[in-house]
């Protein structure tokens, strides 16, 4: 697994359930952030060249290489455009939701 | 040192495909979380994290959401680099040889609030990579003046009006404060040539001892800019010499990018909000700054 999931927060119901400190799991993520999201972006496999400028400049990491193929996870994408407005063969594209 | 060609290179696609900062609150693209997204994939998993207060630890660390993937921890405000200083001891008494901590602290936390214990650090030469994201301004508070404000900026502490274009005082000179102190490896970046800043931080990673990383990163919210050229912004600043990519290492300074032209100042600064205020007199002071300073570096450094 490459990146944290959502998982669900139950909350402690007995002391022992209590972190011992101010502390938590690393990568423990109970939210997303899709709710912040007006416009989400679509790529064009045909003109995508899988160059991974989008890759590498997405602020949150949600662009995903799947089998030589740009993706995104909705779940955490904040729709911010970066991805669209760097694309050297404008492959991507913000569609609104 | 290390010798720098046996370091294997770090690009996008050799890369780890695991993701250090996944899941953070931080406004749509926010340049700072591009810079530790990038500087923690290229640092790896093994990697203590230390985060004084600023955006990057308020949108790390909202219990209970978790978004980073290392060890990481918030220190108090002029703290980080002591607190750096002690996790990296604590990591050679435990015998621990492939791990690295680093610092990422805002322009304030930096040249600041946080000035004392960096210099402290960088004195004893404990093994910390400390990375400064430059935006500019407390923007975590809600955008208020910093050391490393440029002059002409509007922030909510140095408004523009009738008699003041903003901030009067020009941008703290960082890299060669740092330098001054013989540090191993210092460098600048920006978030506009990520290459050069991930070769930089694998640099200082394969450093022994103090390194310095001074890395540009735009903020929409407190720039004015809108939210998909963050990247487009912070590659204009270096393209017009307003920010300089430089290193320093073994006593020599580098840079790493002479331009014969630069772009247009003017171009630059009236694509954010924060400039838009700016009358001629006022970016014909910037550019005869910028090329007072460009004049020494290449008198001195080349």
């Amino acid at each position: 697994m490459n990146r944290p999931k959502k998982q669900e927060f139950t909350f402690p119901t007995h002391i022992n359930e209590y972190p011992t400190g101010p502390q938590y799991k690393a990568g423990f993520l109970p939210e997303t952030n899709a709710g912040w999201r007006s416009v989400r972006p679509v790529v064009d496999h045909e003109a995508c060249v899988f160059c991974l400028r989008c890759y590498l400049l997405c602020p949150d990491g949600t662009i995903l290489k799947e089998n030589g193929k740009i993706e995104f996870d909705l779940d955490y994408c904040k729709g911010c455009g970066v991805c669209a407005h760097e694309c050297p063969k404008d492959a991507i594209t913000m569609v609104k939701e | 040192m290390t010798n720098l060609v046996d370091i294997p290179k770090v690009n996008a696609k050799n890369m780890t495909e695991k993701e250090y900062f996944y899941g953070h609150k931080a406004c749509a693209g926010c340049g700072g979380s591009v810079a530790v997204r990038l500087a923690l994939k290229v640092l790896g998993e093994r990697t203590y994290t230390a985060l004084p207060a600023g955006c990057m630890s308020a949108v790390g660390f909202i219990y209970p959401q978790m978004a980073f993937n290392t060890n990481a921890l918030i220190t108090t405000f002029p703290g980080a680099a002591s607190m750096a200083s002690g996790i990296a001891a604590g990591a050679k008494a435990l015998g621990q040889k492939d791990v690295k901590t680093v610092v990422f602290a805002g322009d304030g936390g930096t040249a600041d609030i946080g000035f004392q214990a960096l210099s402290g650090m960088i004195d004893r030469n404990d093994d910390v990579l400390y990375i400064c994201y430059d935006n500019e301004a407390y923007m975590n508070t809600g955008i208020q003046k910093s050391g490393l404000t440029p002059y002409g900026t509007k922030t909510t502490t140095t408004p523009a009006g009738e008699n003041l274009p903003g901030t009067i005082t020009h941008k703290k000179n960082l890299f060669e404060i740092i330098a001054a102190h013989d540090i191993a490896y210092a460098a600048t970046a920006s978030i506009g040539y990520p290459q050069d800043f991930m070769n930089k931080v694998n640099k200082a990673k394969h450093t022994k001892g103090a390194t310095f990383i001074h890395v540009y990163a735009s903020c929409p919210t407190g720039w004015g800019t809108p939210t998909e050229t963050s990247i487009e912004i912070a590659k204009d600043a270096v393209d017009c010499g307003l920010i300089f990519l430089a290193e320093y290492e073994d006593g020599e300074y580098k840079l790493n990018r002479n331009p014969k032209e630069f772009a247009s100042v003017k171009d630059y600064l009236k694509k954010q909000g924060r400039f838009k205020h700016m009358t001629d007199e006022d970016i014909q002071c910037v550019t005869e700054h910028r090329d007072k300073k460009w004049a020494r570096m290449r008198k001195q450094w080349l």
